[in-house]
């Protein structure tokens, strides 16, 4: 279980440009579910994915994982947690440019200290299962977008995370890469992980493996189904 | 710890991957930095050769030499006074010897003319240094006319050109019988320039150089250690006076590498937004800039010092010749018996890669702390 209990998140505290991205989120999320936020830009959909993902701390509240406090806990703890507990599957996909699709996928699990050759195997069978074995060799750059977040699933998933999170996945996608995507998010969600998602797409936050969407506006939740 | 060594061969194989994708900018860094070790290694290397080889040919020269000062000036000294040398207890040989200098108008070039001890020059005949047979395009059995001391010309058939491994010293020699030599010159019989001694035992130089000045106060004694220490001294000088000059050069190249490592591009600071999102704490990623630091140095400091090494030791030095070797028209055309001093190497890595940490750990830091959700705000 995600539990926020109070949250609240300032950029520029204290400076004249302050700005409160989040006013006051009380959330229990389950774990093995799949969960979608939405709502209109700059409503602190992505600022509570970085809170719940270990990627920032809150500026007031708390932010509990499988019930330990880790809003304060320091980078190095925050970094392990993040590391090993969730994956990461960015707008922009984010893939490294110039460097393969293997070593794109490695990329997460390089400071874990596991053997090069238990990680290249990992990225393989991550890639035969989402069809780009053929491309572990190509330069990231080379892909396509619907290949290019097929990669950037793989490279959240080379640690075993519980929790995938994933902010906006399929905006720049069509229909039908939405379809494979959401495809993709059901097997992840039979296997057991969590997934939370951002999306303004109606295709995935009323796909039929949703099992939940929270609407966001201005900082703070405003409604949740179901 | 075996998870720590896998950790850092994991990154510094990413590092190495990484290094690829910016050939440009790497390369560019990679030629500054090898030219800085290039030129450090140079000066090093060369004044390093040129000392030892120094001290291997004095090492056949007299223990000590011995020299009549007139008024504070050196002066041409008797042949009695080596009767009165040989007396002296310790002294194993005594040698007079007839040395001195010619300059050449038609070159502007001084000559070291001498009469060899070890060797016998027929009359009308001339041994020249390998300076001497280049600056007169002159080769075994051609004619080389001097103008004596009266105002007469001399001729002379070069009998034998001095062979390429002894022109650190021989380069300008012009070795004559000694009737000529006194007949060109003007020198009196019995009338020398030194005279050699050798001394039995080399712990007793110091004493037997005493005695001689006790015996013979109008007398100057110079030491081969003195000489050594002298050449020693003066190279060590110069070399010392080209590596200050460079240290501009190893500052400039500190800033160069700093603004360098300081300017990252906006890529650049996605990426290692990218690596603390997806796991990488701040220490893995100041460990691949470093292991990427590491990786450049190497490479510049062996490819520096390879050139160094074949600049020194195959090119005879070229660019450093006049700076390092001293003033002269007839330079020697030598080539330094290569030679490598771990120590040296030690320092010169140390003065090479040391400024370039120091100048790109503050970037690097600062860099690394890049926060972990800038990735979702980008």
């Amino acid at each position: 279980m995600i539990v926020l209990d109070g949250v609240r998140k300032a950029f520029n505290q204290g400076k004249p440009n302050e700005f409160w991205a989040i006013r006051g989120i009380d959330l229990e999320i389950e774990l093995g579910r799949v969960t979608v936020l939405q709502g209109p830009s700059g409503s602190g959909k992505t600022t509570l994915l970085t809170l719940i993902g270990c990627l920032a701390r809150p500026t007031a509240g708390r932010v509990r994982l499988g019930g330990r406090d880790i809003s304060g806990l320091p980078e190095r703890f925050l970094t392990e947690i993040r590391r090993n507990s969730f994956g990461f599957v960015f707008q922009q996909f984010h893939l490294i440019k110039g460097v393969s699709v293997l070593d794109n996928v490695v990329l997460p699990g390089l400071p874990t200290g596991r053997r090069r050759r238990e990680l290249t195997d990992r990225a393989h069978a991550l890639l035969s299962r989402l069809t780009l074995a053929d491309k572990a060799a190509s330069n990231a750059e080379w892909l396509s977008g619907g290949e290019a977040q097929r990669v950037a699933i793989a490279r959240a998933l080379i640690n075993e995370p519980e929790v995938v999170i994933a902010d906006e996945p399929t905006a720049n996608l069509d229909s039908s890469l939405t379809e494979a995507f959401l495809a993709i998010v059901a097997a992840l969600k039979a296997e057991g992980r969590t997934v939370l998602m951002t999306s303004h797409d109606p295709l995935i936050y009323r796909a039929e493996m949703v099992d939940r969407v929270l609407s966001m506006r201005d900082g703070r939740l405003v409604s949740q189904a179901p | 710890m075996t998870d720590w060594v896998e950790k850092q061969r994991n990154i510094l194989d990413f590092t190495l991957s990484s290094l690829r994708r910016r050939k440009g900018r790497h390369l560019g860094m990679l030629a500054v930095y090898a030219a800085i070790v290039f030129l450090l290694a140079s000066v090093m290397l060369f004044s390093h050769a040129i000392k030892r080889e120094a001290a291997i040919v004095l090492a056949d020269a007299p223990e000590i030499v011995v020299q009549r000062m007139v008024a504070g000036r050196h002066d041409l000294i008797p042949g009695a006074y080596a009767d009165r040398l040989t007396g002296i207890r310790g002294v194993a040989a005594v040698t007079p010897r007839l040395w001195g200098y010619y300059y050449d108008a038609a070159l502007a070039a001084n000559y070291t003319i001498l009469v060899p001890t070890d060797q016998a020059v027929p009359a009308g005949s001339v041994v020249i240094g390998g300076g001497v047979a280049r600056a007169r395009g002159a080769g075994v059995g051609d004619t080389l006319s001097f103008r004596g001391y009266g105002g007469e010309q001399f001729f002379f058939t070069v009998a034998e050109v001095l062979p390429h491994a002894s022109e650190l010293v021989a380069a300008d020699l012009f070795l004559i019988a000694e009737t000529e030599y006194r007949a060109m010159l003007g020198i009196d019989d019995g009338a020398y320039t030194d005279i050699a001694v050798s001394v039995r035992n080399p712990r007793e130089v110091v004493t037997v150089a005493n005695k001689i000045i006790a015996a013979l106060p109008d007398t100057r004694v110079i030491l081969r250690e003195e000489i050594l220490r002298t050449y020693d001294a003066l190279f060590d000088w110069r070399e010392g006076l080209m590596l200050v000059l460079l240290t501009g050069a190893v500052l400039a190249f500190a800033i160069f590498a700093g603004d360098k490592a300081s300017g990252l591009s906006a890529e650049e600071r996605r990426e290692i937004g990218l690596l603390k999102a997806v796991g990488w704490e701040t220490t893995d990623v100041i460990a691949m800039k470093v292991w990427e630091g590491a990786a450049v140095s190497l490479a510049a400091f062996l490819a520096g010092y390879l050139l160094a090494y074949l600049h020194v030791f195959h090119f005879s030095g070229a660019l450093f010749e006049p700076v390092l070797k001293g003033w002269a028209v007839l330079y020697p055309e030598f080539r330094p018996a290569a030679f490598v001093d771990v120590f040296q190497v030690l320092t010169l890595f140390f003065f090479t890669v040391f400024p370039y940490t120091v100048a790109t750990i503050v970037p690097i830091w600062r860099a690394a702390i890049i926060d972990p959700d800038a990735i979702m705000r980008s």
